[in-house]
């Protein structure tokens, strides 16, 4: 009797916390639907092809285009992996070839802290070492902002993913006489690179949304530029400027360029999936 | 050679045994892994051209013993050696000795095949490449020879760029034996090579390092006292990091002197 009594009451206890669970997830999908859904709603209709092409015409006429902004954003993007990936990836080895050492736990930690501060704070770093010696706003200082936020993301997830490398393959290699070194680079990091670079290109993803950091370092630029020590305009940059306007033609080229990010941060998480896929085929049967 | 019972060939006839020189000689030979001494003052030579079989309990140092012998335990830290092992004269720990030399001299096969996420061919001119052979003529013949030797051409000649995980575990291993024999080590170390097989793949190990035999010295450890048997023409019995009786395989299983070993080979206990 007190058997099958304890059993229903465990029985609704379970069920109360799957709704719970499923309320939770809910809670937590939601902004997420919302947000998708205005910004492709606002967004998608004010997309068209003078937006792609064109460049922003001067305030009070209608029309014109962000072409400029993004060519802009890409560069940043592209920039911001040059500095980071080569300084993550070297750091992220490191941390997993010594991670006992002390250096090693005061470089984790750097890294740690620095994924911690707030990307503002970034940026008038970036402003600090890369626009004030020259007096002038750059391209290369914005790639130099976004850089330091990625930096740490690339140093965590290179460390992560080398470490879940089998042990074995290390031995296999260093038994058939490579070095250290050898084994590293030959054997471990191509193992692990598939998931290198997810956590690169994840990274790119997430500060191609930064635009904090870009207002005192890139910039604005009304006008095409691909100069590297010049302002550079931004998509991030741009919407701000533009949703921020009274205008309501700004308001809605303002939408168009929050879903063009959109689109790009997911395509670079497609883009990031199929590379793995490619990669893994090696590494799968 | 898959019936169960302890089969033991004939020892090798007393002239060719004496041709057999030491190939790999050790003396007193300590293993500390931090303050844990794993063994205690190793004695013994290991013939040329012939299977030696480690056998004994598990933890009894027999694998850490052959690890020692190319320095494969220098990777753990606090790990710590005393004693000497020789190759053919040469101090394995001495201070002229570069680890990354001497295991190209001394290959090993692992417990879990290991082969790298890389296609087959790959696999097997890892060590070639590594080596500094650039020549893809000398590479392709080399490869070919290596997986002829461990008998798994015939199985992979179609698919040689093909990913060698997709290999089962039986190529898998023997893949792994293709991939040590290509830089043509003197010494084989096998520790547990068939121990994750089943009884097919392992009796094509078997038979292979049977046929292995002519041209290298091989050294296996085995918790198959079978295996052991089948495979081997001389035996060492470890227990608790010393070692307790080594001589010819025959001596060990029929007629072994310590009652240790006789409890242990007759299945009393291990």
């Amino acid at each position: 009797m007190s058997t099958t009594s304890n059993a229903r009451r465990r029985k609704i206890v379970s069920r109360i916390f799957e709704v719970l669970c499923a309320a939770a997830v809910l809670v937590a999908l939601l902004p997420l639907a919302l947000i998708l859904f205005y910004v492709i709603k606002e967004g998608f209709g004010a997309l068209n092809l003078a937006f792609f092409t064109q460049m922003p015409k001067p305030v009070g006429e209608v029309g014109g285009g962000m072409a400029n902004a993004i060519a802009g954003t890409l560069m940043l993007i592209g920039l911001a992996a040059l500095f980071a990936v080569p300084i993550g990836c070297v750091c992220g080895i490191h941390l997993s070839e010594y991670p006992g050492t002390r250096f090693s736990s005061v470089v984790r930690f750097a890294a740690d802290v620095l994924n911690g501060v707030p990307s503002i704070v970034i940026g008038i770093f970036a402003y600090g070492i890369a626009v004030l010696p020259v007096k002038r706003f750059s391209a290369i200082a914005g790639g130099v902002a976004l850089g330091l936020l990625m930096i740490p993301v690339v140093v965590r997830t290179t460390e992560e993913l080398l470490r879940l490398v089998p042990s074995g393959l290390r031995e296999g290699a260093l038994a058939l006489g490579a070095s250290r070194s050898r084994a590293v680079f030959t054997v471990i990091v191509p193992a692990a690179l598939p998931g290198i670079l997810t956590g690169i290109l994840v990274a790119l993803a997430r500060v191609a949304g930064e635009t904090a950091p870009l207002l005192f370092t890139s910039f604005n630029n009304r006008f095409w530029s691909t100069s590297l020590t010049q302002p550079i305009a931004s998509l991030t940059v741009q919407v701000f400027t533009y949703a921020i306007s009274p205008y309501d033609d700004w308001h809605r080229q303002a939408w168009a360029g929050a879903f063009l990010l959109v689109v790009i941060i997911l395509a670079l998480s497609i883009i990031a999936r199929l590379a793995v896929r490619r990669l893994e085929r090696m590494n799968r049967p | 050679m898959t019936t169960m019972e302890i089969e033991v060939r004939d020892a090798p006839p007393q002239a060719a045994r004496a041709a057999a020189q030491a190939k790999i000689a050790v003396r007193d030979f300590d293993f500390y892994y931090g303050a844990f001494k794993a063994l205690h003052a190793i004695t013994l030579d290991v013939p040329a051209q012939r299977v030696t079989a480690f056998i004994g309990p598990s933890g009894c140092g027999k694998s850490t013993f052959l690890r020692s012998i190319n320095r494969m335990n220098d990777i753990i830290p606090e790990a710590r050696a005393a004693g000497s092992i020789t190759i053919d004269g040469r101090d394995v720990y001495g201070s002229g000795t570069d680890p990354v030399e001497l295991r190209r001299r001394v290959g090993m096969v692992f417990q879990k095949s290991n082969p790298f996420p890389k296609s087959i061919f790959e696999n097997v001119a890892y060590g070639l490449r590594i080596g500094g052979l650039r020549n893809k003529r000398q590479l392709e013949a080399t490869v070919e020879r290596s997986l002829k030797r461990a008998a798994l051409w015939d199985e992979v000649k179609d698919r040689l760029h093909g990913s060698a995980l997709a290999l089962s575990g039986g190529q898998q291993q023997r893949l792994c034996i293709a991939r040590a024999l290509a830089v043509d080590p003197e010494i084989l170390l096998m520790d547990e090579p068939a121990s994750a097989l089943d009884p097919i793949a392992t009796s094509k190990i078997e038979e292979l390092i049977y046929e292995l035999k002519d041209n290298y010295t091989i050294v296996i450890v085995t918790h198959n006292m079978q295996q052991a048997a089948r495979v081997s023409d001389r035996t060492a019995f470890f227990m608790l990091g010393k070692l307790v009786e080594y001589g010819d395989t025959r001596e060990i299983f029929m007629n072994p002197r310590e009652k240790m070993t006789e409890d242990y080979v007759t299945g009393r206990f291990g």
